[in-house]
């Protein structure tokens, strides 16, 4: 069977899996829309929360990443993963007894403040928007290819299916949705990864593969597979796979920003207000972060087992004689080969082949020949040009699997970005109806009215955000991702943090540590992203790293702030002994 | 174990504790194992691998992991303690 007709199979029963989902769970009421009405089990939220959690990114090219940067890429391993640990130990479960339905309504609250509530939706709107851009971008790429259409189809189709389930099933609809959606990603996630595992290392387990023996050339040639791929890393001139990153307190910046953003994030944290009380939010965070364990312990694996692979079938090789994938994805316009010194030969190594992405010449190659770019050449002794996401969309084929599996690959990519999506386009619909609308506009609109609002609201911002994901503002995108851990890092995390552990701040602490936080973060984001093209640095801290800064920054302005205004009223210092001890919240949802 | 009548002061300082211990560990594991001390830990090795490698790229979330364990048993127990337990959903 034709590779088309596998992945329309998968494809549509993975739809037709969702919508029908979205139709048995549409929410009636507020609290439905809001939470699911606070009674999803743990286990389910968990994998829900993981679905929302992995990105098109993540699942398309973090293990791409991680072939080519090696220990450099820890960095978001960590990150994104030990974030969890403070989500769960520091924030949840005491936002989960407040009760409420959403991240800017504590703020509001605790800091008995509209003005602190207003900063708050500004930062969630922010954030939100930001990643959604990148998952609209993503659904329409992989439609594109998939079915050979144009890149601003693929977005309407994958905004109207998630308008379809997000803007009406509201978070119910979401958190039945994002479970199916994790069962594809785990499963077209690994099981490619498996496989490979046992050609190169004979090991089933690919954590285990990781730390095994190479076993392709033979098992009496069996060296340790990080020894065997930092010799070809070195021999190709690259640094050793293994090899530390040059600046420690850049790698410790970032590693901190990323995990502290992580536990910032209002998309994530709603996730938990889904469960019924504190107990069961704990019970939740263990089976998330299990969850996406899987996935993030597999990465490393796969990262390493496709840099080997790619380095012994295609370095030295003819070209004639290159595996078939390695055309396919020449096709895909995602590989590219320049015979530079004229051997017909094709040689692998540091450098690259040329400038930017490759240009074609020629949609149709010369007979048994390479497609030709018209990229100027570099010096480089380097001949092969891949794109890093073939790490994984081409992983099945490198591994020699059927063409279902490749199908199921894709259909995973798109799980991914309508998962976070939709759990992204919930948080802005809220924020708009219910922080915007409700608590600061128009406090006296109905139920009904405010669910009314946040569909509006759900549809404006989905038109917004296919609209970028059709014309992304080229560059701006990936330096935006920047943006959205830092003003986490630097705005709620710490806002949140104060308001929980401490009594004594108070709004004008809270306000001005925000402001300070934010403004310092964004001023070094924007100064070296947009506004120099130095790559000075203070101290070396790279603008991914910033937001750990702007935190500490946050917190000392609204404790010195705080220290020479009056102190919060009682009945907030009360509030906030009530959310520290975990009794009472099954009944404690209510708008 | 008796359950003591709700207690909140010295609840929330139990609880601080028990969230201070495990965030030594999280911090150990991650920064620790993973970035400050991984040239060091470089020369062990877990099966084929350098252990400050592993422990940056699979160690530290495994780790994680178990911390999230440990602080759902741990904290369910503090609970109890002080008589703030609550019915399973």
């Amino acid at each position: 069977m034709d590779q088309t007709i596998w992945n329309f199979i998968f494809i549509g029963i993975t739809f037709g899996v969702y919508i029908g989902i979205a139709i048995w769970s549409r929410a009636g009421s507020t609290k439905e829309y809001y939470t699911a009405g606070g009674g999803v089990s743990p286990f389910a939220n968990g994998m829900a929360t993981a679905a929302d959690w992995m990105s098109a990114a993540t699942f398309i090219s973090m293990a791409g990443g991680i072939a080519a940067a090696g220990y450099g890429a820890s960095k978001f391993l960590m990150g994104w993963t030990g974030g969890f640990v403070l989500l769960t130990t520091l924030m949840v479960p005491y936002l989960r007894k407040f009760g409420k339905a959403t991240v800017p309504d504590f703020i509001g609250d605790r800091f008995y403040s509209n003005g602190a509530r207003l900063v708050a939706v500004i930062c969630a709107i922010f954030i939100c928007m930001t990643y959604i851009m990148g998952q609209m971008r993503g659904v329409g790429i992989v439609f594109s290819r998939l079915f050979d259409i144009e890149i601003w189809m693929g977005v309407m189709i994958g905004g109207g299916i998630v308008f379809f389930y997000a803007g009406l099933g509201g978070m119910k609809g979401i958190t039945y949705t994002q479970v199916a959606q994790y069962c594809v990603m785990v499963f077209s996630y690994t099981i490619p990864v498996v496989f490979i595992s046992m050609i190169l290392t004979g090991n089933v387990i690919p954590q285990l593969g990781l730390i095994g023996n190479y076993i392709k050339d033979g098992t009496e040639n069996a060296v340790p597979l990080i020894v065997k791929i930092n010799q070809i890393s070195t021999d190709l001139g690259f640094q050793e796979y293994t090899a530390s990153t040059s600046n420690t307190l850049d790698m410790f910046c970032i590693t901190a920003a990323l995990m502290i953003g992580t536990a910032g994030l209002p998309h994530v944290i709603v996730r938990f207000f889904t469960v019924k009380n504190v107990k069961a939010v704990r019970k939740s965070a263990c089976w998330t972060l299990g969850f996406i364990a899987i996935i993030y312990l597999t990465a490393p694996a796969l990262g390493m087992f496709a840099r080997t692979n790619f380095v012994e079938e295609i370095n030295q090789k003819k070209y004639e004689e290159a595996p078939e994938w390695f055309k396919n994805w020449e096709d895909q316009g995602m590989i590219a080969w320049v015979d530079k010194n004229k051997d017909g030969v094709m040689q692998y190594q540091e450098g690259s082949v040329f400038a930017e992405k490759p240009v074609y010449i020629d949609e149709t190659r010369v007979a048994g020949g390479p497609r030709p770019v018209s990229n100027k050449l570099s010096d480089s002794a380097n001949e092969v040009y891949y794109d890093r996401d073939i790490i994984v969309l081409a992983n099945p084929e490198m591994a020699g699997l059927p063409k279902w599996v490749i199908a199921l690959v894709m259909a995973g990519c798109v799980a991914a970005a309508l998962s976070t999506a939709a759990g992204l386009l919930l948080v802005l619909s809220t924020s708009v109806s219910h922080d915007l609308m409700k608590k600061i506009i128009k406090p006296d609109i109905s139920d009904k009215q405010e669910i009314r609002y946040a569909r509006m609201a759900s549809f404006g911002a989905l038109a917004v955000a296919a609209y970028f994901g059709i014309n992304p503002p080229s560059s701006f995108v990936a330096k935006t991702v920047a943006f959205a851990f830092g003003l986490a890092a630097s705005s709620f995390f710490p806002t949140l943090i104060m308001g929980i552990f401490s009594k004594k701040i108070n709004k004008q602490g809270a306000i001005a540590g925000m402001i300070c936080g934010i403004g310092f973060t964004l001023g070094y984001i924007i100064h070296f992203q947009f506004l120099t093209e130095s790559k000075d640095y203070w101290l070396g801290i790279s603008p991914e790293g910033i937001g750990f800064l702007g935190m500490f920054i946050n917190f000392a302005v609204a404790f010195v702030v705080s220290a020479i205004t009056p102190p919060p009223p009682r009945e907030v210092q009360e509030l906030v002994e009530n959310i520290r001890v975990p009794q009472g919240a099954g009944k404690a949802i209510d708008h | 174990m008796t359950a003591q009548s709700a207690s909140p002061d010295s609840y929330w300082s139990d609880s601080l504790k028990l969230v201070g211990k495990l965030l030594s560990i999280w911090f150990l594991v991650s920064f620790g194992c993973g970035i400050l001390f991984k040239d060091y830990l470089d020369q062990f090795s877990i099966g084929g691998a350098p252990l400050g490698f592993w422990m940056a790229q699979q160690g530290s979330i495994i780790c994680f992991v178990i911390i999230l364990i440990a602080y759902s048993f741990l904290m369910n127990k503090l609970d109890e303690k002080h008589g703030f337990g609550e019915e399973e959903n």
